[in-house]
């Protein structure tokens, strides 16, 4: 099954609180990247891998994931 | 393609102050999830403490009210006891909030087996105010008044809440929960679920503590804290239930 994630990156804070979740280990912690908030923000690398299992998003404090089922 | 999981309609749009992986944004989703879900946004009224979720009554998209220090199980009870009949009453309160200056007002809303639901966060710290020790703060913890670790001799044994209400016949459902993994979480939805409906069937105080992490005052990231939550909270505070004195109907 897979799945599609989507970040609102301007609100992420960089816990990686969605990385120790998700089962397939396809979420990380931008480097490259600094929102305006000033954290590096979170995002899914491979997203063919995502099974939409919404971990991340159900864990998210920010609740700033949201998941599709493609 | 269909949606897997989107914000809950029960959180407004507001930005969340909290510091990066702090619990109380995990936990305010799986209360406004709960009251979506059962369909109650427009009839709960919530009663926001003071500590670091002071703000909540900006968070939630129910009508909420601000208390006093502690005071919440007082407000909720005036609110709920003026209220229409099927209005849903919730208070969220930290530890300091709760079980410290807040203590008399809680025990006593669960004496007279007010119909409503209290959610506790028990970070074991006094988090708004710069990490003070809190009646939560476990023996050894190091917080800002105990630098050398709480002691016994100093500070006695720290406070369980869900053992001590559920003694209470008016507190009908207590349970502890944590939200530091998926299978937790769900386990800690189901609690939140189970202490609202039981609320809507007048059946008595209903009591979640959720065991939560506070990254900031602990001095760890946020995958650390919740590491050293599972370590020495958990054996301490155990998870499970500790009062079911009403069936859901
Ligand atoms: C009457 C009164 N006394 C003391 C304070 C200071 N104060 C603000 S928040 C707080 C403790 C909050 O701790 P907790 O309830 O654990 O919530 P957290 O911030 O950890 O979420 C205290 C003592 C106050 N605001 N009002
Ligand atoms: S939905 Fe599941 S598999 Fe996909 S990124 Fe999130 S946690 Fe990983
Ligand atoms: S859990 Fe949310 S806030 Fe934390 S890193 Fe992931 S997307 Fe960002
Ligand atoms: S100080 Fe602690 S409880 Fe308060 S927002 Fe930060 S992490 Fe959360």
């Amino acid at each position: 099954m897979a799945g599609k994630v989507t970040f609102c990156q301007d609100r992420c804070k960089g816990c990686e609180l969605c990385v120790s979740v998700c089962p397939k280990g396809i979420i990380v912690i931008d480097q490259e990247v600094t929102n305006r908030k000033g954290y590096h923000p979170a995002a899914v690398k491979e997203m063919d891998k995502c099974i939409a299992c919404a971990s991340c998003a159900k864990i998210c404090p920010d609740s700033i994931i949201t998941v599709e089922r493609l | 393609m269909a949606i897997v999981y989107q914000k809950s309609k029960g959180l407004t749009d507001k930005e969340l102050h909290y510091c990066p992986g702090c619990t109380h944004g995990i936990v305010h989703k799986l209360v406004a999830e709960t009251l979506e879900e059962l369909g109650i946004i427009g009839t709960t009224i919530g009663v926001a403490p003071v500590g670091c979720s002071v703000f909540a009554y900006d968070y939630f998209s129910c009508d909420m009210h601000g208390a006093a220090h502690g005071r919440a199980p007082a407000v909720a009870t005036g609110i709920k006891r003026v209220s229409p009949p099927g209005t849903t009453v919730f208070t969220y309160q930290g530890d300091g909030d709760l079980a410290a200056i807040g203590t008399a007002e809680i025990v006593q809303a669960a004496m007279r087996g007010e119909k409503i639901t209290v959610i506790f966060i028990n970070n074991a710290i006094y988090g708004m105010t710069g990490g003070q020790m809190a009646p939560t703060t476990l023996i050894g913890q190091k917080t800002t008044t105990s630098p050398l670790g709480r002691t016994k001799e100093h500070a006695g044994m720290p406070i369980k809440m869900c053992e001590l209400l559920s003694t209470l016949d008016g507190c009908v459902y207590a349970e502890r929960v944590c939200v530091t993994d998926i299978p937790n979480l769900n386990k800690a939805k189901k609690a939140i679920r189970k202490a609202f409906e039981l609320q809507q069937q007048n059946a008595g105080l209903t009591f979640v503590e959720v065991l939560a992490a506070c990254p900031t005052n602990w001095g760890k990231p946020p995958i650390k804290a919740v590491e050293w939550l599972k370590e020495n909270m958990i054996p301490y505070y155990p998870l499970g239930v500790y009062k079911d004195s009403a069936e859901v109907k």
